[in-house]
């Protein structure tokens, strides 16, 4: 239940031997509106996980400003939980265990927590699973023990980078229909990354488009249907959602193509 | 922060850095051993547990008996060396082969170490090096740990250690021998001091290395969830790191042994260094030989124990 706003966001990186910063984000404005669900889109090294850092308030931005419900970030909180690209598991801890961890950082009481992270674990279907560990569990359930913790300690608003990339399809879907339940039921402010175009379309009310690197909006595309009962993905107003984001996405890849070729010879 | 060792090229072997090697090949060789649970167990992808449940008491006594066939097996392939050895030492001296004043037949060790047994010297001698080793050794642990985690954890720290580090884990624990006899006598001080210089490297470099190799990442999803330095510390640092900290004592423990031998032979009344020395010098060469199998059990069983230990750490390791 938290309103973001994204101001005029730059974000540079040193460079090893080189004098010039490497500038990932370039003048990223976008306004998040309370309990909406935000799917954000953009060609690969755009920037789109050095925006979600800076919204979770792992890395202060270089200029500009992050500001949740008029409030500047200033630093990570349990307020944002995030659901890393690369899960980011504990490897000493169970699933169990994992998915405690935010709530041991809230001081839930014991009992709770254990209720709480078996919870969450049979919601993302991992009952039974507890007691592995991650090295013990294949890559999609990781990503499901991943999504477990960071709904566990109830944060209002979530940050997930492609968290479903590791599922197979019906997984997938499955954990899609569970995440917009979640999300209509708790009016939790979700930023969702990822790269397939239709799984923008169908959970996002709006889809971020992001330029090629240095990443700024492109366009944010308003994604209305009469109802979301039914097939959502059978319907013709779908399809038509799903071409303009295809478009504005495809001159970008191809931009992102060319510059990575580009970095390519300048450094063979 | 990694600064400390990209200055060692990745070719560049330190003493320190032997052990590990064979190290990995001792872990090799118990965990190869759980593989022998057999084929049925590897399309159970549901683990051990259910198949508890799940297998009836029949099949698994089968696959238990089939287990053990492949366990006796094996182990009757990796002592098979050890056997040829032993035997070889027996009959080569006996056969003429080998001198027997110089190497009396294995039996004949075996008797006389033995006898060392019961008049009680053996213990005698077991008990000093035991007492020195392992009060070096626990000291090491108690000091190199908080130490290491310090320089690992603590940038400044680090930056004000290094040069200092970096000059006494090149100057073997050898050379500084008669430096700490000269200042703390021919004592057990001396000794004791010995063997915890020799054992804190391994422990201190490898409790740095685990600090500083703990995956970013982890560290990053620990932050996000709003962890201060020292819970970090406490709930990420410390667990990633400690299967490093343990490869480090386990290296200790061997060395414990090692140096002070050295120690004991420079300069001792009693241990099991002198024994071997002494006997030596007067001739008693089947107590002499007596003493070297004492010390090689003794290193063996040391490091099956410490082996142990470290694999109850680090469970979770999946390399
Ligand atoms: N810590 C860092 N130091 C230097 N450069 C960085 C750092 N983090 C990211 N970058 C650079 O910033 C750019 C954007 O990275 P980012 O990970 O945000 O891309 P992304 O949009 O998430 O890509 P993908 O879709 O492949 O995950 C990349 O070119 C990357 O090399
Ligand atoms: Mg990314």
């Amino acid at each position: 239940m938290s309103r973001i706003g994204i101001r005029n966001v730059t974000k540079t990186f040193p460079v090893r031997d080189a004098g010039e910063p490497f500038t990932a984000l370039s003048g990223v404005d976008l306004d998040v509106r309370e309990g909406e669900f935000l799917t954000l889109v953009g060609p690969s090294g755009c920037g789109k996980s050095t925006l979600l850092d800076l919204v979770a308030g792992l890395t202060p931005p270089t200029a500009g400003e992050i500001v949740i419900d008029g409030a500047p970030v200033t630093g990570p909180g349990l307020d944002r939980g995030i659901v890393f690209q690369q899960y980011a598991l504990f490897p000493w801890r169970t699933a169990q265990a994992n998915v405690e961890f935010g709530l041991e950082a809230k001081a839930a009481p014991r009992k709770e927590r254990a209720r709480r992270a078996r919870e969450h674990l049979a919601l993302v279907g991992l009952t039974g699973f507890e007691d592995r560990y991650p090295h013990e569990l294949s890559g999609g359930m990781r990503q499901r023990v991943a999504i477990a913790r960071s709904l566990a300690f109830d944060p209002d608003v979530l940050l997930m980078d492609e968290p479903f990339a590791a599922l197979d399809a019906q997984t997938r879907e499955s954990l899609q229909e569970e995440l917009l339940r979640v999300w209509q039921h708790t009016g939790k402010t979700v930023i969702f990354i990822t790269h397939g175009i239709d799984e923008a379309v169908y959970l996002g009310e709006r889809v971020a488009v992001m330029t090629s690197r240095p990443g700024r909006i492109k366009e944010v595309v308003e994604i209305a249907f009469d109802s979301r009962e039914g097939d959502l993905r059978a319907d013709p107003v779908f399809g038509e959602y799903r071409h303009h984001v295809w478009k504005l996405l495809r001159d970008e890849v191809a931009a992102a193509q060319v510059q990575e070729r580009e970095v390519a010879i300048s450094h063979g | 922060m990694a600064d400390t060792r990209q200055e060692t090229p990745p070719g560049d072997l330190h003493w320190y850095d032997l052990p590990d090697d064979e190290a990995h090949e001792d872990t090799a060789g118990p965990e190869a051993q759980d593989d022998t649970a057999g084929p049925e167990t590897h399309d159970d992808t549901a683990g051990p547990e259910t198949r508890e449940d799940t297998a009836g008491p029949q099949t698994q006594r089968a696959a238990r008996a089939v287990s053990w066939g492949r366990a006796a097996r094996r182990a009757a392939v990796n002592s098979a060396a050890i056997l040829l050895l032993l035997a070889a030492w027996e009959v080569l001296p006996r056969l003429g082969v080998l001198d027997r004043v110089f190497v009396p037949p294995l039996s004949e060790s075996l008797v006389a170490g033995y006898d060392l047994l019961i008049s009680g010297q053996l213990p005698e001698h077991l008990q000093a090096s035991l007492a020195r080793s392992l009060a070096g050794f626990g000291l090491a642990i108690v000091l190199a740990i908080p130490l290491g985690l310090l320089i690992g954890w603590y940038r400044p720290v680090a930056d004000f250690l290094t040069p200092l580090l970096e000059l006494f884990r090149n100057t073997s624990a050898v050379a500084l021998l008669p430096v700490f006899t000269l200042i703390l006598g021919i004592g057990e001080t001396t000794k004791i001091t010995f063997v915890l210089y020799a054992c804190s490297w391994p422990i201190l470099l490898n409790t740095i290395s685990g600090v500083k190799t703990v995956e970013p990442l982890l560290i990053k999803s620990a932050r996000s969830m709003g962890l201060g330095p020292v819970r970090l510390f406490q709930k990420v640092i410390l667990p990633a790191a400690v299967p490093t900290i343990f490869t480090g004592v386990r290296l200790a423990g061997a060395y414990s042994i090692l140096v002070l031998l050295f120690a004991e032979m420079v300069g001792a009344k009693a241990g099991l260094g002198y024994l071997i020395l002494d006997t030596q010098s007067s001739f008693r060469i089947p107590d002499m030989y007596a003493g070297i199998i004492t010390i090689s059990v003794l290193g063996l069983l040391f490091n099956l124990l410490l082996v142990a230990v470290e694999r109850r750490f680090s469970t979770w390791r999946t390399t």
